[in-house]
């Protein structure tokens, strides 16, 4: 089996984000949601690049007192370092994800107790009592 | 904190000689986003069960009069509900950021890991593709699992781009749970083969069907270095990629060549040992059928045939439970999952000619190495079908 790999000339930025072959599914009513969420989620990816980077350089500059940027490529957290930074992630996760964990919380509290009172129920009720 | 389970670095992933470089932030993207996939599936996706039963289902029977009675009424039932909404918007959009992150980390060095696979399958034997091989309807309908040029599509003669792309990104889906060289399923696959070895069953020629870049059968390769492989696929660029992968760990006995399953030119009886690895749920209604015969003609009388999936859903699965594993039928573009995953497997196989008196299920989990990577099967997250633990359909002639 022989055959010559041709050299290629593209442009990784551009053909990294192709869209794959089949309608995209729109989950939300408005296009709009979908559009921001796809947004979000990227900025939320990289700042969490962002932090691990950041990361990286604090551990370095705490264990030599200097900065190389080859130290930065090649560092390997060791297990320990690792589980400290996927802990890492799962906190600043957790932040993010407020608004659903919230949602859950309260999905299951009507569950339980019936649908909580809006604000205006309450500003009513303790405005007449 | 200390019970938290924590996926490894992708530092850890093996690099073999077709592998990707990847810096420093290629990898914290690939460490985000295994941790965001393990939020999901243990943090938000527990909260679609109770949207469903706690409104969804309620709301539903308000408006038509009775609670969903099928699949479809469910899912029907769950799109129009907001958290649902939200949690299958940003499943899809972990999965593009994946296919986004695995691309821009391939193609900037794709001219150095077309040239490394080039120098390792160049005048090799081992490697077999033929260019007149039609790539399937059902492999080229949609790009399956949003991989922009799914399995086949080659950006320049010799191109291996799409098989890195797969490859170094399985580590994101399964949270590390496939192990270092995402061989999971190939180590349990070879683990099972050891355990039917001592019993007797010592297959002299296996053949793997939709084998992609080789990571489901390179192990099984490893355990039984005298025995005869043949890996087929469609695809030329994860053809090449897989030889090449192989060959750079060290296998020799392994033939990779391409072509379509529904009709092979072996010999009948010319394998002791077949096995599909999560593949027939890639392919079609009418394309299954003949895939299926086909094993049956090729494998020898004494022989076992494999195949590795998910189970089907049957009547004793509950419609939510149908409807959450369905989610990556119209959402992930695999547009065969829910209707395969409807099929009596065993029903088909006798179709196909093998005897229901020698079929069985096994289950099996992928086989990693603990000390560094999650075991899939002590893992209680219940994630309806994407975690490596897996339902196997034997069947034996």
């Amino acid at each position: 089996m022989s055959e010559a790999a041709m050299k290629l000339d593209i442009d990784p930025i551009a053909e990294a984000g192709k869209k794959a072959k089949g309608k995209r599914p729109q989950f939300f009513e408005l296009e709009e949601s979908e559009r921001l969420m796809g947004i979000l989620m990227a900025v939320v990816e990289e700042l969490a690049v962002t932090r691990e980077r950041l990361d990286t350089v604090e551990r370095l500059l705490e264990a030599s007192g200097g900065l190389d940027r080859k130290a930065i490529e090649d560092f390997h957290p060791d297990a320990e370092q690792a589980r400290e930074r996927g802990l890492m992630h799962q906190e600043y996760i957790a932040r993010v994800m407020r608004i659903l964990q919230q949602e859950r919380e309260a999905l299951e509290e009507a569950k339980q107790k019936g649908p909580e009172k809006t604000l205006e129920q309450v500003s009513e009720h303790l405005g007449n009592s | 904190m200390d019970d938290r389970q924590v996926p490894p670095a992708y530092n850890e992933v093996g690099k073999h000689g077709v592998f990707p470089q990847a810096n420093h932030d290629e990898r914290a993207r690939f460490n985000f986003l295994a941790n965001m996939n393990g939020y999901l599936a243990s943090q938000v996706l527990p909260g679609v069960a109770t949207a469903f039963d706690a409104r969804a289902k309620a709301r539903f029977a308000e408006e038509t009069g009775h609670e969903p009675q099928t699949r479809k009424e469910v899912r029907s039932c769950m799109e129009a509900d907001g958290y649902y909404q939200a949690w299958s918007s940003i499943r899809r959009n972990t999965m593009e950021m994946r296919q986004q992150a695995g691309r821009s980390l391939v193609l900037r060095q794709i001219n150095d890991i077309n040239s490394r696979a080039q120098a390792l399958n160049d005048g090799d034997e081992h490697l077999q593709l033929d260019a007149s091989v039609e790539v399937p309807h059902y492999v080229s309908a949609v790009d399956i699992h949003c991989m922009p040029g799914c399995y086949y599509t080659e950006l320049a003669p010799g191109d291996v781009s799409v098989g890195a792309n797969y490859d170094c990104g399985l580590f994101v889906t399964t949270g590390g749970m496939l192990g270092r060289y995402n061989d999971g399923g190939g180590q349990a696959l070879a683990a099972w083969l050891k355990e039917q070895y001592d019993a007797g069953f010592r297959p002299k020629r296996v053949l793997d069907i939709g084998c992609t870049v080789g990571h489901n059968i390179v192990p099984v390769a490893q355990a039984f270095p005298d025995t005869e492989i043949v890996a087929v696929d469609v695809g030329a660029p994860v053809l090449r990629y897989a030889h090449a992968r192989a060959k750079s760990l060290g296998v020799n006995n392994i033939t990779f060549r391409q072509a379509n399953a529904e009709a092979l030119d072996y010999e009948d009886g010319s394998f002791d040992l077949i096995i599909t690895c999560m593949f027939l749920h890639e392919t079609s209604s009418k394309a299954l059928p003949k895939i299926l015969g086909e094993t049956h003609r090729l494998l020898a009388e004494g022989g076992k045939v494999l195949h590795v999936e998910q189970p089907q859903y049957g009547d004793d699965m509950p419609l939510f439970e149908q409807f959450m594993r369905d989610w990556d039928t119209f959402n992930n573009n695999e547009p065969f999952w829910g209707a395969m995953h409807d099929m009596d497997m065993y029903q088909q196989m006798e179709v196909a000619g093998f005897d229901r008196a020698k079929m069985a299920s096994v289950g099996l989990a992928a086989v990693v190495d603990e000390s560094i990577f999650p075991s899939a099967a002590n893992d209680d997250t219940e994630d309806y079908g994407r975690k490596p633990a897996w339902h196997v359909y034997v069947a034996a002639k």
